[in-house]
């Protein structure tokens, strides 16, 4: 069944020269072991397909129940040389939100429990 | 020794928000005010002003700062740091005691002026006894853009601040210092942490990560539940209450807006992040995987368990260079068919480049208001009510680029229709300075602390 990341997850992007960094981050603890297995390299890459130019490294915090993501290439020479409106790759956080999920039916069940007021 | 050491942020870049100092000395007891200008660019900004003007190359917005927090500094006993110095620590400092004087408080202000990361004067001799100063990220050696390069400093970490302090300091100003340094150096000092006490001043440097964007850790830019954030009219910035054993808690001033959250405060560490394992600075490798994070009150999150290792031999440098010229533009089109329209108006563009001969490094078209933050995955814009066409040109060759910034308007009568928002003029050409990382060997460069009052 289909679940948005932006229902189960926050993030916040950044920049170090032409590399932009997403930093997802579990809504909820029990969250965090979905992200590890759904959001593999792979899966990202090809979510960012002709947005970036270099490849994609992770990094897992399961203290902060978070991933790092840094997307080489993402910025079009980056800093000041980036003709980019997002030059230093702030907003990669919400595009990286935007993926969707298939997860087993008895996950998204608990997900939707979360979600309903008062559960 | 104090139990806890407060330490407050009161600027997150050069631009930020010029209330906010004297917000964070007013609002409640904190011991140091911490203010962070430079980003990674600043410093080349700098060097073209003070090539201009000997006296410029400064933070300007902080000799309006500390003028705003000057009572708590001279009868209150609170501290400042800032690497407000840029490539001209000693013109801050003149500036400083020039205020000094006209608020006649002259006795009571001693600056710690902080220099040696300037490594400009010295390239070509670095150069030539085996300093390659390599792009990090590409490898290449300065040499291939040596006559080219407008400043070149190395990021200094806590000792000269420390050193300051303990030389009786109460405005510590630095040119290019790690924003981290700025935090931990007074906790550092208050404590006594030692050079090799890695736990600790990994702590001192992931509090100083939590706070140098100021309010980004407080609920500004915070994307978790953002609308629920209060009164961020009002947002209160973060301060670091920090003890011995390097444990710390970030909190804000009592009846301020924003929040602090679990939740803000990782979002905040994530920020910039790359190998989180690694976090190397000139004092010590911090481990972003060994941070606890846990509520410990309203607006109040405990950071504890933080593990460090030794830092390496080696210093980052910052060196910026004159990288050729750039101008970008834009159109509005409106409804119907805004994005067609804009689509249309960007090939006629680029069909008249190529008709008249005009060649850049790199044409970048984005359609605002539909797909130019989030490209392909926002969908194909045909929806949109209205589309801002931005176009941007880069090109080593000025002329070209001025060619380019005479090409927009003629669309508003020969292009395609319902388009409007150029009253602006004509876009204007900017020269690029660009970042060139680069890693040097900590034994060549000296930091030096005067004090002057």
């Amino acid at each position: 069944m289909k679940v948005r990341l932006i229902d189960i997850a926050h993030a916040r992007s950044g920049d170090k020269g032409d590399t932009a960094n997403v930093g997802v981050i579990a809504l909820r603890p029990e969250y965090y072991p979905i992200l590890v297995r759904e959001l593999t390299v792979e899966r990202v890459s090809q979510h960012f397909h002709g947005m970036i130019t270099g490849p994609v490294q992770r990094y897992e915090l399961p203290n902060l129940n978070a991933l790092n993501f840094l997307l080489h290439g993402a910025l079009d020479g980056g800093g000041t040389l980036s003709l980019k409106t997002d030059a230093q790759g702030k907003v990669y956080s919400t595009a990286l939100l935007r993926l969707v999920l298939d997860l087993p039916a008895a996950e998204v069940a608990a997900i939707h429990r979360d979600h309903t007021p008062g559960a | 020794m104090k139990d806890v050491v407060r330490v407050a942020s009161g600027q997150g870049f050069w631009g930020d928000w010029l209330a906010a100092p004297r917000r964070q000395v007013e609002g409640g007891p904190v011991d140091y005010l911490m203010l962070d200008y430079l980003a990674e660019v600043t410093m080349s900004i700098l060097q073209k002003q003070k090539e201009r003007d000997p006296k410029a190359g400064y933070a300007r917005d902080f000799i309006g700062a500390v003028d705003s927090v000057l009572d708590a500094v001279v009868s209150r006993g609170v501290r400042v740091i800032a690497n407000a110095g840029g490539v001209n620590p000693h013109g801050c400092a003149d500036a400083l005691l020039a205020l000094a004087d006209q608020r006649g408080v002259r006795g009571k202000v001693v600056l710690g002026v902080v220099t040696g990361d300037d490594l400009l004067p010295r390239l070509d001799a670095l150069i030539a006894s085996g300093h390659p100063l390599a792009n990090m990220d590409t490898g290449e050696p300065l040499s291939t853009v040596r006559d080219r390069v407008l400043s070149a400093n190395a990021y200094l970490g806590s000792d000269p601040i420390v050193e300051a302090l303990g030389k009786g300091a109460n405005i510590v100003i630095t040119g290019r210092s790690t924003d981290t340094a700025l935090t931990m150096a007074p906790l550092r000092y208050e404590f006594g942490w030692g050079a090799e006490d890695w736990n600790r001043l990994a702590a001192g440097i992931i509090a100083g990560h939590i706070i140098e964007c100021g309010a980004q850790c407080s609920g500004g830019n915070c994307l978790h539940d953002w609308q629920s954030i209060p009164d961020l009219w009002n947002v209160g910035y973060p301060i670091v209450e920090a003890r011995a054993d390097g444990t710390f808690e970030v909190t804000k001033h009592p009846g301020t807006g924003g929040r602090i959250s679990v939740p803000s405060i990782t979002e905040q560490l994530v920020y910039e992040m790359g190998d989180p394992h690694s976090y190397i600075t000139p004092d010590v490798t911090a481990d972003f995987t060994s941070i606890q994070l846990a509520a410990s009150g309203e607006n109040r999150v405990r950071v504890s368990g933080i593990v460090g290792r030794p830092a390496t031999d080696k210093l980052k440098v910052s060196i910026a260079y004159r990288a050729g010229f750039k101008a970008v533009g834009t159109l509005v089109y409106a409804w119907p068919d805004a994005m067609a329209k804009a689509r249309a108006a960007d090939e006629v563009l680029r069909r008249r480049f190529e008709m008249l001969g005009m060649h850049f490094d790199a044409i970048v078209t984005e359609f605002v208001g539909a797909t130019a933050t989030h490209g392909p995955l926002a969908g194909d814009g045909h929806e949109a009510n209205e589309v801002q066409l931005r176009i941007g040109v880069r090109s080593p060759d000025k002329a070209m680029v001025e060619k380019f910034t005479r090409e927009l308007a003629p669309l508003v009568l020969n292009g395609p229709p319902t388009v409007t928002g150029f009253a602006g003029g004509r876009p204007k050409v900017e020269e690029i300075v660009a970042y060139w990382p680069a890693l040097v060997d900590k034994s060549v460069v000296t930091p030096v602390v005067e004090i002057r009052s």
